[in-house]
């Protein structure tokens, strides 16, 4: 290892970075350009839509449907606090949910990763369980807990831990079993086997589970909001549709969309940021 | 550092699996003073392999005992660590993390830490590469964190499993001169595993050769040669071929009848 070979090392390395760099800028622009060029898509074909069914007398009254009457309603909701309070507390109930479907799904996800007795004693009720709308547990739940607060928690962590719980098993059945060999030739505890091995070694796995829980949680949690409760994103749709404010319920749908795609794209970011897997990136 | 090698007696040591009629290897015995490096050399399946790992604590024999001075080896412990033939790092890990983890199991302070993987990768030459990501070293930089990985924890004993066998010719020679560079200047025992003549004759001080369904030590030879040792060298050759016939007449050795009828109950 002489310095020679570091020097050229670091030329090399400099190259490559210098070429990553103009890569980056190349692949900035290109995501930019479709993101934009995307959306106008959508936008447009919104638009052509509402405009040719509003051409007929008869349907005049859906040209509150309109992207124009959604954009246009959207600083109003803002300003009489409609938004910000369904932000607050439909994002309180969806982390909430997360955060018990991650203190559950884990350690769930973990078992069936090491277990093979209990992966195929729980895999047919598992999967059973799984296609099981969550929704569906709604009457239930009302009956079970005392609030409709703690009811609708209790549907997002039924439909966010199964995503978190399988995807951490598969993260597990990946694991080297040579980790575990020269973990325990080095003079590691069981506890060091999960927290200095397992975790780090399934971040990457679980953290795909939470992004996958929380797209079928944020879509969950709008009709779990149309019933008993009186905040949120799905009683404030539910509040539009009844009191016939149809730009106003377009605007929900919008910043619905708008904040789904803000979270898993946060989720992504985290994900590369956390993740060892070379290529993932 | 300061490491001390440590006797190692093998008394009576046998291994059979239950689903297999012939013992891996039967009653074997064998000592090794303070400091020595010892080769093991077999052919595939001779129960080499098996014996190193029952020597690790990570496999049980069926009968006998493996004691270092005078204690019984029964399950893994840092004072004897072994290094597997790839270098099995943690990814997530930088080269500092890989080289200190079986301090933090220990639960050593942080400064300690830190001292002690410093100097461990100063000895295999990696100080460049302390703060890198394991996984853009090259296979002979990563087998020399393992290294690091096993010497940071002062063993008194390392088990080498074919350890540079995945290894090019060149990074190999490098690094079996200074594994036995590095214990000679430490003082702990070395025992490897391999069916490398070149890497018995390199690396050992004494070199017993493993042969036989059930294995058994059917041969052994003093390396006494000086150091460092280099390939090229006429008296290294000529312990090669030295080596090299008993290693060849071991391959037709077939175990007394006497000691098979034993074997097979």
């Amino acid at each position: 290892m002489g310095n020679g070979v570091a020097t050229a090392d670091q030329v090399i390395s400099a190259g490559i970075s210098g070429n990553c760099l103009s890569r980056f800028a190349k692949s900035t622009a290109h995501r930019t350009v479709h993101f934009i060029g995307g959306l106008a898509v959508l936008f447009a074909l919104w638009w052509i839509g509402i405009h040719f069914i509003t051409q007929n007398p008869d349907l005049s009254q859906f040209k509150d449907f309109s992207p124009k009457a959604a954009v246009e309603a959207l600083p109003e909701l803002w300003e009489d606090g409609t938004i910000p309070e369904a932000l607050k507390t439909s994002g309180y109930r969806l982390g909430m949910g997360l955060l018990l479907a991650i203190v559950i799904g884990v350690p769930i996800g973990i078992m069936m990763g090491r277990s093979r007795w209990f992966q195929q004693l729980t895999d047919v009720p598992f999967q059973l369980l799984r296609m099981i709308s969550p929704l569906s547990w709604e009457p239930i739940a009302v009956v079970v807990f005392a609030g409709w607060e703690e009811a609708i928690v209790f549907l997002i962590t039924v439909a966010a831990v199964w995503p978190i719980a399988f995807s951490t098993a598969a993260g597990l059945a990946k694991v080297d079993p040579n980790w575990f060999k020269v973990a325990r030739n080095l003079g590691a505890k069981p506890w060091h086997m999960v927290s200095k091995i397992i975790i780090p070694a399934i971040t990457f796995d679980i953290m795909t589970g939470v992004r996958l829980a929380l797209g079928v949680a944020w879509i969950v949690i709008i009709p779990a909001e149309f019933l008993g409760v009186t905040s949120g994103f799905g009683y404030a749709i539910q509040d539009s549709r009844e009191s016939l404010e149809y730009s106003n319920l377009m605007a929900l749908v919008l910043v619905i969309g708008a904040v789904g795609y803000v979270l898993d794209t946060a989720c992504v970011l985290l994900i590369n940021r956390f993740s060892w897997h070379r290529g993932d990136k | 550092m300061s490491i001390r090698g440590t006797e190692i007696r093998i008394e009576g040591l046998s291994q059979r699996y239950p689903t297999r009629k012939v013992p891996t290897f039967n009653r074997v015995d064998l000592v090794s003073p303070p400091g020595e490096a010892l080769a093991i050399i077999g052919r595939s399946g001779c129960g080499k392999s098996t014996l190193l790992h029952i020597l690790a604590g990570l496999t049980k024999g069926t009968e006998g005992r493996v004691l270092l001075n005078g204690t019984e080896v029964t399950g893994p412990s840092p004072r004897w660590v072994m290094m597997f033939q790839a270098p099995h790092l943690y990814p997530w890990m930088s080269v500092t993390q890989n080289v200190g983890v079986g301090l933090t199991f220990a639960r050593w302070g942080k400064k300690e830490i830190e001292e002690r993987v410093t100097e461990a990768i100063n000895l295999v030459e990696l100080q460049e590469f302390a703060q890198a990501n394991v996984q853009d070293l090259s296979g002979g930089q990563q087998q020399r964190v393992a290294l690091a990985r096993s010497l940071v924890m002062e063993p008194e004993m390392l088990l080498l499993d074919e350890p540079f066998s995945a290894l090019d010719a060149f990074t190999r020679a490098a690094l079996q001169k200074d594994v036995r560079a590095i214990s000679k200047r430490l003082g702990f025992n070395i025992v490897i595993v391999t069916h490398d003549i070149d890497e018995a004759v390199i690396m050992a001080d004494r070199a017993v050769i493993m042969a036989g369904s059930p294995g058994d030590i059917v041969h052994e030879l003093d390396v006494d040669l000086p150091d460092p040792r280099e390939r090229t060298d006429p008296e290294v050759q000529r312990l090669r071929a030295r080596l090299m016939a008993t290693f060849q007449e071991a391959a037709n050795y077939k175990k007394p009848e006497v000691a098979l009828a034993g074997a097979g109950r």
